[in-house]
């Protein structure tokens, strides 16, 4: 898998930004190194600056200040088509005059490759992506998804080392989407090559990636391996960001070791796991997932009384919504196992949870 | 075995909850629709219909019904009176070629002196007029006279005037005296019968209908051709600009549409007069001499700039609407799939927007073909096009037949050309907004 190393970086961004208008810093100080063969994901809402990273990185934005390198090389001078970078548009951009083997023959076309290799070459794209018997089709004719393979094999066609995928599953409906999430997985890892890969699913990301950038406001706020983002958040964004989470707001009381006690708005405290606080008395918010706590027990130092305030049956565990420390929005997921505790609205019962689990983070 | 098959049809056949058959139904349904649908263009086909279908119909058929030499029509009676009876019978009886004998002159003096009582003399050597220039005095003079000539007529005729005698008169006069004629269609192509009957080319210096279709026809291909280089990059930039200057620049494009196209031309008559302001510009700069100032207008030059201004918004509208929602990540996909930007264009871009091109050249083409006000105003001799000639015919010769065939030989130009566009690039293919 990914080795982060420093000369090994086969793409990196080097305090890049991008401003369009001169008075907005759409990408705000990009740092961003990606290893021969990654797979990995940028995420981040809507505007964080995604797509404009990776336009930059086909050569169709320039950067306003920094470096983009590959393989070593500033592209920053490179024009888009001496670049050799894959790109898969969220539209699909498949050409509509043309036919599905002429789509898929135009970047050997204009690469000067004779007839006989195009076609092989050409077939073995389509074949990749089970859709051979499709040659002379129109895009038109094509459903969503078919179109998707498609655009697919034409950005793989010509053997690119870097692909550049922005939301290529977005207009696809969510079964067809698991299933293409599966196939460009395995297509990038059996072809070894390298993927940059833009959505704001994070189910998208985390099944798919080496590892994921998370961006928020032309930042990224943190940038790890899927598991560790959703386990080990960094900063409060991340944690409410990727999967769901409790916070609890407080002020810090006392450290011990990497361990702080946090007062809580109601008077009472708790054990967390410092992660990103200032001193003693500084605001912090602490995030701790769902599925870590646990219900009806009574050990532990972060023991405390709840209220059940409404339950949801989702089938493989039921999702309760409790009234913990005041904050009425506290969920806990209890799964529906074999002699799991069965919950009332209206009842008060005991929650509690390990102080690692307890991530404290900065304040929103 | 007749009442097999409708119980066997009536078996087939699924009805409506009341039984009625559900085709029948359906179709009563329908009707009711259509009808309304019927009532709601009838006023637009009622408009249509006498507004354009009736006159062009009117048109085709004077271009070849020119009867003027054989029928007088009562202007306030419409009573419709024979003429040249007697000739009608001669040359029905005699074959084409015949020397007219003494027989077609005792003819033609009591067809004069007939003309002369109806008063309907000038009418019929009008319509010899138009095939032969100065026939129309020698058939008022002619009937003024005919009523004192004495026997034999022959020779009585060619001494009042030798003009009687000539073979190509009594060629003219056998063909305007039957009702249908085709003269009208061989002069717009500068064609003639001669005194055999056998179509010639008409002398060389009344040559001028042919050297007039194919001048309209090339002006106009310069000029599609022209509004084409000009218009791609305006309506490129239209469609690709942001918003807020792409209206900008369509106003700009739509304003010169909205002013009355009189007065742009007029505008382009004081650019280019050689006393105007282009001329004056280029004096005043020292790049031409007061006295060689350029004839910029009242030749091809003046009609081919003046029009290609004029019809630039019909290639321009076209172009942008295909253009503006060719989305650009198309070009971006070719690019970055290796594609240099000139080959991104030629074979992305360009062939998404031929569509636009054939609309928009098939428009101004046509129009160009047709366009009369502009080359009339600033074409001057060598500027103008065969429009201007039909309106010549239409007003001042008053020759309405030839301006007529005219007509209808442009129209069905138009229609072979159309068809000729549906062939090779196909009409479904088009697309105007
Ligand atoms: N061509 C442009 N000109 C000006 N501003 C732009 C342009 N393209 C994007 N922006 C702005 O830059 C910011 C980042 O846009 P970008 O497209 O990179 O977001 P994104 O993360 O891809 O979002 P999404 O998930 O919605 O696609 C946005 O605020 C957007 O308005
Ligand atoms: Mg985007």
């Amino acid at each position: 898998m990914a080795n982060i190393d420093a000369d090994a970086a086969f793409v990196e961004f080097d305090r890049v930004q991008k401003s369009y208008d001169g008075e907005v810093l759409v990408v705000k100080d990009l740092n961003l190194k990606i290893s021969k063969g990654e797979f990995v994901t940028m995420l981040g809402p809507s505007g964080s600056g995604k797509t404009t990273c990776l336009m930059m990185l086909a050569g169709f934005e320039t950067a306003t200040h920094g470096d983009i390198l590959l393989n070593g090389v500033s592209i920053n001078n490179i024009p888009p088509h001496k670049r050799g970078i894959g790109m898969v548009f969220q539209s699909y951009a498949l050409f509509p005059h043309m036919t599905v083997g002429e789509n898929l023959s135009f970047p050997l076309e204009v690469r000067g490759m004779v007839k006989s290799e195009r076609e092989e070459k050409v077939k073995r794209a389509l074949d990749m992506v089970q859709m051979g018997d499709f040659l002379s089709r129109r895009p038109a004719q094509l459903s969503g998804g078919q179109q998707q393979r498609i655009a697919l094999a034409r950005s793989l066609v010509f053997e690119p080392q870097l692909v550049l995928m922005d939301e290529p599953l977005g207009a696809l409906d969510k079964q067809l989407r698991e299933q293409m999430q599966f196939e460009i997985k395995r297509i990038s890892d059996d072809l070894g090559i390298t993927v940059v890969y833009v959505t704001h699913d994070q189910t998208e990301a985390l099944t798919m990636s080496d590892r994921v950038a998370v961006f928020e406001d032309g930042r990224i706020q943190q940038l790890a391996p899927p598991n560790d983002l959703y386990e080990r958040p960094d900063n409060s964004f991340v944690a409410q960001f990727i999967g769901e989470n409790n916070k609890l707001s407080g002020t810090i009381k006392s450290m011990d070791g990497d361990i702080v006690a946090v007062e809580l708005a109601n008077g009472k405290t708790m054990q967390a796991l410092a992660v990103n606080v200032g001193a003693v008395g500084a605001k912090t918010l602490v995030s701790i997932r769902p599925e870590r706590i646990t219900v009806g027990s009574n050990d532990g130092p972060n023991a405390t009384e709840a209220q059940v305030l409404e339950l949801i049956y989702l089938g493989d565990h039921i999702r309760c919504r409790l009234n913990v420390h005041g904050d009425e929005e506290f969920v806990v997921k209890v799964p529906n196992s074999a002699g799991h505790q069965h919950l009332v609205v209206g009842e008060t019962t005991n929650v509690s949870w390990d102080p690692r689990d307890a991530r404290a983070l900065d304040p929103l | 075995m007749a009442d097999l098959t409708t119980n066997v049809a009536i078996d087939n056949h699924l009805t409506t909850a009341d039984g009625k058959p559900l085709k029948a139904a359906l179709a009563a349904a329908q009707a009711r629709n259509k009808r309304r649908a019927f009532f709601l263009v009838l006023p637009l086909l009622a408009f249509i219909l006498i507004t354009f279908i009736v006159p062009i119909g009117q048109m085709l058929m004077r271009s070849i019904d020119s009867p003027g030499f054989i029928l007088q029509t009562d202007v306030i009676t419409k009573e419709e009176t024979p003429l040249m009876v007697n000739l009608g019978l001669w040359f029905k009886d005699n074959p084409q070629g015949t020397e007219p004998d003494e027989a077609a002159y005792t003819a033609l003096v009591s067809d004069l002196i007939a003309l002369k009582k109806t008063r309907a003399q000038g009418q019929a050597g009008t319509r010899i007029n138009y095939e032969l220039a100065g026939s129309r005095s020698l058939f008022t003079s002619g009937a003024r006279k005919a009523a004192k000539l004495k026997p034999p007529y022959k020779e009585a005729m060619i001494k009042l005037n030798k003009k009687w005698e000539n073979p190509k008169l009594w060629q003219v006069m056998r063909s305007a005296s039957s009702r249908y004629t085709g003269s009208f269609y061989l002069a717009a192509v500068d064609r003639t019968r001669d005194a055999n009957g056998d179509i010639v080319r008409v002398e060389e210096n009344r040559r001028v209908y042919v050297n007039l279709f194919v001048r309209t026809l090339r002006l106009s291909l310069l000029i599609t051709f022209l509004t084409f280089i000009l218009a791609y990059p305006v309506a490129h930039l239209l469609a690709t600009l942001p918003m807020r200057k792409s209206n900008m620049l369509m106003i700009l494009v739509l304003l010169p549409f909205w002013t009355s196209l009189l007065v742009r031309t007029t505008s382009w008559m004081i650019l280019l007069q050689s006393q105007g302001v282009l001329n004056d510009a280029m004096v005043g700069l020292g790049l031409l001499d007061d006295a060689n100032r350029i004839q910029l207008m009242y030749n091809e030059f003046g009609t081919v700039i003046a029009m290609t201004h004029i019809l630039l918004p019909f290639m321009i509208l076209p172009l942008y609407s295909v253009m503006r929602p060719i989305n650009p990540s198309y070009v971006r996909a070719a690019r970055s799939l290796g594609a240099t930007s000139w080959t991104a264009f030629r074979r992305i871009y360009f062939p998404q927007t031929v569509p636009g091109i054939g609309a928009g050249a098939l428009l101004v083409f046509i129009l160009s073909v047709g366009y009369y006000i502009t080359p009339a105003l600033v074409g001057g001799a060598d500027g103008t096009l065969i429009s201007n000639l039909i309106a010549f015919h239409m007003l001042s010769s008053l020759n309405w037949s030839l301006a007529a065939a005219l007509a209808s030989l442009l129209l069905g130009g138009i229609l072979i050309l159309y068809w000729l566009y549906d062939r090779l690039v196909g009409i479904d293919n088009l697309k105007l907004g």
